[in-house]
């Protein structure tokens, strides 16, 4: 029974239970006030009627005309809507009636309907109207009549009437009872009833219709699509958007659902870009070590055969081409050292639009020759920035030269734009090199926290040793250790090479008072942290001082083919290639290197068929 | 079993061993080799050698374990870092703890016996001012010391950090001095770049040996001191003023000067 966990069921079964109760009540109370109402207006017709039979047969009465009396009963007794008239005397019998089958006949006095006044042995002599009444019926299945008594006092003109029948101390002489049948209200009632009824389901109907309706455009479709992408980005596909235009909350939901994707992604490529190049720089450290090694055997014996052949010209040529190929051998190892950044870049103070013009006169002629058009936007006010002004150039020919493969041969435009901004450091400082006083780098390639190489620090608590891996980024607190520390225990920090304490000794946690520790990272001051396990306390001085940060941003737009949304995440990657033969797929992930030993930040943002838009983003003042 | 040689060599390729040893013994020194890290460690405490070529990676111990077993036990006994995996890092670390030089693999047999020459030479020196100590000869005296304020990298080349952002770089009287009679230098371009730790200058000597200069920071020159070219034997008189390679502006200073050893802390070698 899927759809009892429905949202919209649900919703219509609470919306209808109240519908139905509050109609119920109201119908309740209404019926029940129509009902009373209309067997008041009876209840007054009966009394009136039946004063009208006791005042119409009084003369007859004192006369004892008893045959004319019996006429006028049978006659108004025939009446429709009157169900029976009869006169009871004193001792209770049946003196006249519209039904001439029980004159004579005696009725119980204990008998419901004269019980109200007989009860107390005695018979009362006044009675208000509502107590001479009762409703009844006379077998179950008949309808409900209503009866009314109405008592037949003496009067001067009866015990001095001229038949002497009744003596002066009698204060009732009998009683006129009138029934009339209740049929017409008990009709009423039920039809009211009925259409009620079928007034509460068609309200409950129409309510589920409604709401069913609602729920599935306002509720239920949006959950729908908000399942489905959370489906998407948990498989894996980070470039799933809902892109709802809303403005409810489930709008603000997806909204931010897709930012959060948005962000998610980001931080995914360049994660992946960190690991991809890092493995790769490892991968051609390995390659270069253990080509350098036969390389250098080579080398070295035809270098030393070149020098003790010095007399036979005809093994020189040939040894001179060994030692010459083993030359450029080696510096196409050298090369790919650098490639994985295993060179440290050679910045310098520049000014950045020298290093663009410098590009764009590289490609000038190729630019003219295709039909493109470029056009420089640049801010005068940008400061010189601290830059490998090689590296950037290449960073600015490869993408001009990639904007232009994009465009058709028609030609198109290519736009590059300069600016400042200002973003927050706020959890964007990393540590990326990390030393003891010694100088003995901490950092950990091995134990990585969300992808980044943690700093790796000796940890001694509760009699255990081992290591703490501390988070790089700054303010994250995702510290691992070796071994299970418990919360707030005190843990002795030192360097894993030289066991040299890192605990400042002037400085205690500003947070719980245990003793802080530090690691120097180069350039950047003393990252500071608290030794109590548990205890998020950290200070990073140059960080901290250093507030908003400044950025030159540079982007680089072109009107070519675009790039497909699905291959977006991966036009970082190395050997991802959409030029097929014509490109290795190195350029973009040597440009992403190059930015991110800037400490700088590229994004892409593309349309198919209205161009591509790279963002660059390095800090003005590199961080010391 | 004590052993003696003039060149004693660890590196876990035995090509490389059988190449240093081919090419050494040619030109006449006596060579002790061996592959394993762990028996390199026990031959420098009892063997006697003038000098070491080490590599920095080998299972067991690395490169720089055997420099600190170097530094304990035969501190006179210069050495000369080879490696496959040529690293600015590795290159100023070696430099750093106690290496005389560092030749990036693969390397020439003229490049071997250039580095092999230099760190002899420097033994010889050494062992000069090591005997000054019991009163013989007074070498130290003809080895003028690099000034306090100048940073070294390993004992051959310096650098000043000047007021106005720009540093002077240049070499070491005692660089000078194990080079010996210096013929010609070949330095680099205006606006080219210096790498720390990467050979920036050549000095070629009549011995027909070429010597590289490693850079001790890195920066882009902005001028290079031409009259070198023209009396490359003025460096000797005045290297640490006159005798200046390149003025550049350094690009990382704060990193890489604390890499150095000041000069004011008056260890020569």
């Amino acid at each position: 029974m899927r759809f009892l966990q429905h949202i919209g069921f649900k919703l219509i079964l609470v919306v209808g239970i109240t519908a139905i109760l509050i109609i119920s009540v109201f119908a309740y109370f209404n019926i029940q006030s129509l009902g009373n109402s209309l067997q008041g207006e009876v209840e007054r017709h009966a009394n009136q009627l039946s004063e009208t039979v006791k005042y119409s047969t009084r003369h007859d009465m004192l006369l004892n005309q008893r045959d004319r009396i019996h006429q006028a009963i049978t006659a108004m007794g025939k009446q429709p809507t009157i169900g029976r008239i009869r006169v009871l005397n004193k001792t209770g019998e049946i003196i006249y009636s519209s039904d001439d089958r029980e004159i004579g006949t005696s009725v119980d006095k204990n008998a419901e309907s004269c019980y109200a006044c007989h009860s107390a042995g005695r018979p009362l002599e006044r009675l208000p109207i509502a107590e001479r009444t009762r409703v009844f019926q006379t077998h179950p299945d008949s309808s409900r009549l209503l009866g009314i008594i109405n008592p037949i006092y003496n009067e001067q003109a009866c015990w001095s009437a001229a038949c002497h029948v009744h003596p002066q101390q009698q204060t009732v002489l009998g009683v006129l009872d009138v029934t009339l049948p209740l049929d017409e209200v008990d009709r009423t009632t039920r039809n009211s009833r009925l259409k009620m009824l079928l007034f509460a389901l068609s309200a409950v109907l129409a309510l589920s219709i409604i709401i069913g309706f609602f729920v599935e455009r306002w509720v239920d479709t949006p959950v729908k699509d908000l399942l489905k992408a959370t489906q998407q980005v948990a498989d894996g596909n980070l470039a799933h958007r809902i892109k709802s235009s809303r403005q409810d909350e489930l709008g603000k939901l997806a909204r931010s659902f897709d930012n959060m994707t948005d962000k998610m992604s980001e931080a995914r490529l360049q994660l992946f870009q960190s690991d991809k190049l890092a493995s790769l720089g490892r991968l051609a450290a390995g390659v270069a070590h253990e080509i350098n090694n036969p390389l250098t055997g080579v080398l070295t014996y035809s270098s030393f055969l070149l020098k003790r052949t010095a007399n036979q010209p005809e093994m020189q040529e040939d040894l001179k081409v060994i030692v010459r190929e083993t030359l450029r051998s080696r510096e196409i190892v050298k090369s790919l050292l650098d490639f994985a950044r295993q060179s440290v870049p050679k910045k310098n103070e520049t000014d950045l639009h020298d290093i663009i013009d410098r590009a764009v006169t590289v490609v000038q002629n190729q630019l003219s020759l295709r039909h493109v058009e470029l056009v420089k936007n640049l801010d005068p006010a940008l400061p010189r920035m601290t830059l490998d002004a090689n590296q950037m150039q290449q960073v600015f020919i490869n993408l001009i030269v990639n904007g232009m493969d994009a465009m058709s041969p028609g030609g198109g435009r290519i736009t590059i734009g300069t600016s400042q901004i200002t973003l927050s450091p706020v959890g964007m400082a990393q540590i990326k090199k990390a030393t003891c006083p010694k100088r003995h780098s901490l950092i950990d390639q091995t134990m990585r926290i969300e992808g980044l190489s943690s700093v790796r620090v000796k940890m001694r608590a509760a009699s255990e040793e081992g290591f703490l891996y501390l988070d790089p980024l700054y303010g994250r607190h995702r510290d691992q250790t070796s071994f299970p520390v418990a919360a707030g225990a005190l843990r002795a920090i030192s360097c894993p090479e030289c066991a040299a304490s890192l605990h400042e000794p002037d400085l205690v946690c500003p947070l719980c008072g245990a003793p802080a520790f530090f690691v120097e990272v180069p350039t950047q001051g003393k990252w500071q942290s608290c030794t109590r396990q548990g205890c998020d306390w950290q200070r990073w001085d140059a960080m901290d001082t250093g507030g908003l940060r400044e950025y030159a941003e540079i982007t680089v737009s072109d009107t070519g083919c675009g790039i497909p949304a699905e291959d977006l995440p991966r036009i970082f990657e190395p050997f991802f290639s959409t030029k097929g033969q014509k490109g290795t797929g190195l350029g973009l992930s040597v440009i992403w290197g190059i930015i991110d030993n800037h400490n700088g930040t590229i994004k892409v943002e593309s349309e198919v068929n209205r161009g591509t838009t790279f963002r660059i983003r390095l800090p003005l003042h590199q961080p010391r | 079993m004590s052993q003696t040689a003039d060149i004693f060599v660890v590196d876990d390729e035995q090509v490389i061993l059988d190449a240093v040893t081919k090419i050494c013994s040619a030109e006449g020194y006596r060579v002790v080799s061996t592959a394993d890290a762990r028996e390199a460690e026990r031959l420098i405490g009892s063997g006697a050698f003038t000098m070491m070529l080490c590599d920095i990676m080998m299972p067991q111990m690395d490169g720089f374990q055997l420099l600190e077993v170097v530094r304990h036990r035969a501190p006179l006994m210069p050495v000369v870092m080879a490696t496959g995996f040529s690293t600015v890092e590795n290159a100023v670390r070696s430099l750093r703890e106690g290496a005389i030089d560092f030749v990036p693999k693969p390397f020439t047999s003229d490049e071997l016996l250039s580095a092999v020459g230099r760190a002899l030479r420097l033994r010889a020196l050494r062992q000069g001012a090591h005997i000054t100590g019991s009163g013989v000869v007074d070498a130290s005296l003809l080895i003028v010391p690099c000034p306090p304020k100048f940073h070294r990298l390993g004992y051959a080349s310096w650098v000043l950090i000047q007021e106005g952002g720009t540093a002077l770089v240049g070499i070491t009287h005692l660089f000078t001095k194990v080079v010996e009679v210096m013929e010609a230098v070949d330095l680099l371009g205006v606006n080219e770049e210096l790498v720390q730790g990467t050979a920036c200058a050549q000095i070629r000597t009549a011995d027909g040996l070429v010597h590289p200069v490693l850079a001790p920071v890195s920066g882009r020159i902005v001028e290079s001191n031409q009259s070198l070219i023209a009396s490359p034997a003025s460096i000797e008189k005045d290297p640490y003023f006159d005798g200046w390679f390149y003025r550049l502006i350094p690009s990382d200073v704060e990193y890489e000067v604390p890499q150095l050893t000041s000069c004011s802390s008056g260890d020569l070698y």
